[in-house]
């Protein structure tokens, strides 16, 4: 197996192909990207607002507490 | 037959813990695929002789159109066992099928239009691979609209299904569309039973490609259903029991 092109110019360029070639890998990795951190952040979210909701489930429990 | 397993995949809390500790392993052999897949895709298959470079978007095009299809079967069958056994899992997986599948459709087409611009001369054609492609996006878009439209989550989940299960007409016009009709796209590459029309060279690739994306579609699957798990069992003690245990960094505490 041999590199198919003489410099990396000659590869970013692919004969007036590239800017088709590398469209296609640009898009494919942002749409890729979007569905790997929009689930993540999804449940970040959630992780920070379960742990506020115990904060004052734990607070309001201290403070019902009679004396 | 010993069913335990299936039982144990209904729930959400096994299927949580056990993807844990899959998923990094899932993710190491995918990314190992896939950066292998595209620089041999990229840089080290021959040039077409016919298409010349511009055939290079097949290592992506094909993966994503293949994902796109298997992963409506999977989102479709979700759906049945959803509304047969009545198992919330698997509407899990079905809701989560729908926006990976949508994207998959939508890089498969926007990837056919850019190949198709230096190839064909245009980027969009009327021909029937194409718009029962783009019907399959419709019907992608469709459920993950339906599963927004109903106040109960129980309806929403059945209506889905339902569609997801009308849709799958759709599948086999895609597969023989380049056979039933006249069309510009060319027939497939890759035959399981036959000779393929494309070289060792370039199909090597293609199948590491492809396997790339099959591992990433499993994960990215997973990672979908994981979110919704968290967000759909917020009541259970495992779940409250799991947040706690998080370091939060964001509260600064």
């Amino acid at each position: 197996m041999i590199f198919q092109f003489d410099s990396i110019a000659d590869f970013f360029l692919m004969d007036g192909h590239g800017i088709y070639v590398w469209a296609s890998y640009a898009i494919t990795l942002l749409a890729l990207v979007f569905l790997v951190v929009s689930p993540s952040i999804q449940q970040r979210a959630f992780i920070i607002q379960q742990k506020r909701q115990q904060r004052i489930e734990k607070g309001l429990n201290q403070h019902s507490r009679p004396s | 037959m010993d069913w335990q397993w299936f039982h144990r995949l209904g729930s959400p809390r096994w299927f949580y813990e056990k993807t844990s500790r899959w998923m990094p392993w899932l993710l190491s052999v995918t990314l190992v695929l896939l950066a292998v897949g595209v620089v041999w895709g990229l840089g080290y298959a021959p040039m077409d002789s016919k298409q010349g470079n511009s055939y290079r978007i097949i290592y992506i095009h094909v993966p994503a159109a293949f994902l796109a299809l298997a992963g409506y079967y999977v989102m479709a069958i979700a759906g049945a066992v959803g509304i047969i056994w009545q198992m919330k899992m698997s509407y899990m997986v079905m809701r989560a099928a729908a926006p990976i599948g949508a994207i998959l459709t939508f890089l498969a087409l926007i990837t056919g239009a850019l190949w198709g611009k230096p190839t064909w001369g245009t980027w969009w054609v009327w021909d029937a691979r194409i718009t029962s492609m783009l019907i399959l996006l419709f019907l992608y878009l469709g459920i993950i609209a339906l599963q927004g439209a109903y106040q109960q989550q129980q309806t929403a989940n059945k209506a889905c299904a339902i569609l997801a299960l009308v849709g799958t007409v759709n599948i086999p016009i895609i597969y023989k569309s380049v056979d039933w009709w006249f069309t510009l796209h060319q027939p497939a590459t890759l035959k399981l039973v036959g000779e393929s029309s494309i070289d060792p060279s370039m199909a090597y690739p293609l199948l590491v490609m492809i396997a790339g994306f099959y591992g990433l579609y499993s994960w990215l699957l997973m990672h979908w259903v994981r979110a919704d798990i968290l967000q759909s069992e917020s009541k259970t003690r495992w779940v409250k029991e799991l947040v706690a245990a998080k370091q939060s960094h964001n509260t600064g505490q």
